[in-house]
């Protein structure tokens, strides 16, 4: 039975790995979909739960599927959701990363990466407005949120100082009862 | 090689909501490893592949500096720590989660991350001095997805082709 269920989160997660084009967050949705609806292994309200622990470790947004592992199957699940979602989509970027690398004099290739630097940061500003509409629910967290993008800017220094003052801030100003 | 491997376990353990702002920190100006214009379009390859970004992305920074070993060695680098954090968070998430100051916390911190994306993205425009063509196809996927919500598959299947296809038409003209 076991065995079934790993089986089944290995070929899941690589077959949704394998549309995640733009990355992981523009398959949350499907992941849902399979886990929820098409599978049935969680209701709506676990899923949920689940998706907030992912949000609140560090580390890659393909998390959310090591912890369904993890809900699913333990420590082995764990594993194999993480390297199913993460394995075949980086032996396709090891290949293209070499591609590019030995064909660097080729005239698409100069091309190709210089045509996709806008994409890449118009992608990282979308993900930067969709997260923070998210989580900037109140005058404290869009205040968190703008001082840390000013700061960022602004400064060079490591990330460490914004999240733990943006965490700091919060937890005062609950204490103080200045918000929820 | 434990350099690459050092480096990717911090952008994994400071990498709170998404680790591309972390990743741009330490590649770009911590270890200085690549420029900006170079993680650029390292992260664009990483986008536009199926798989998760930075996790790409890393694979092809840990081959080009050290081969297939330096490739492993940057994807555990990236995956440890926060695997590690997640089981540990797993299990006793349940009894933490209704403590109200740890709830205050994660608001913090998830109004700080994104305002750690935004601001490293902010900062990668100002470095990169995008010339007009790259600012509209910038600006059209921030449109497409930040603002309308489109489909991320769609929108790079329509973009990157027009993006690349306007630098190679630009350069066949000058």
């Amino acid at each position: 039975m076991k065995g079934g269920i790993l089986w089944q989160l290995a070929v899941t997660f690589a077959s949704v790995s394998m549309v995640a084009v733009g990355g992981v967050v523009a398959v949350v949705p499907d992941i849902h979909r399979q886990v929820v609806d098409v599978l049935g292994w969680m209701d709506d309200a676990t899923f949920a739960n689940l998706f907030a622990i992912s949000q609140a470790a560090p580390g890659p947004n393909l998390m959310i599927v090591s912890i369904i592992g993890w809900h699913m199957a333990g420590f082995a699940g764990l594993l194999v959701a993480t390297v199913a979602m993460a394995g075949p989509a980086c032996l396709l970027a090891f290949c293209a990363g070499r591609v590019l690398h030995f064909q660097a004099d080729r005239w698409w290739v100069g091309a190709a990466k210089a045509g996709l630097v806008p994409i890449a940061v118009g992608l990282m500003l979308s993900s930067g407005l969709v997260t923070a509409r998210a989580a900037d629910r109140d005058a404290l967290t869009v205040t968190i949120t703008l001082a840390v993008a000013l700061f960022t800017f602004f400064s060079d220094k490591n990330p460490l100082w914004s999240l733990a003052s943006g965490g700091a801030v919060a937890v005062l100003a609950w204490r103080l009862g200045l918000a929820v | 090689m434990s350099e690459l491997f050092l480096g990717f376990l911090k952008i994994g353990l400071l990498g709170f909501g998404g680790v591309a702002a972390v990743a741009r920190h330490v590649i770009v100006e911590d270890r200085a490893w690549l420029s900006e214009l170079e993680y650029a379009s390292l992260l664009g390859i990483g986008q536009v592949l199926p798989g998760a970004n930075v996790v790409n992305t890393s694979v092809m920074i840990g081959d080009r500096f050290q081969g297939w070993p330096g490739a492993l060695l940057s994807l555990a680098g990236l995956l440890a720590m926060p695997l590690v954090v997640l089981s540990g968070l797993a299990m006793f998430y349940e009894r933490f989660a209704r403590v109200p100051e740890v709830q205050a916390l994660m608001t913090g911190l998830a109004a700080a991350a994104a305002g750690l994306v935004l601001g490293s993205a902010c900062k990668m425009v100002r470095r990169l001095k995008p010339t007009r063509l790259a600012l509209l196809f910038g600006l059209s996927a921030l449109l497409a997805v930040g603002v309308l919500r489109l489909p991320l598959l769609w929108t790079v299947a329509v973009l990157a082709p027009l993006s690349v296809g306007a630098v190679l038409w630009q350069r066949r003209a000058s």
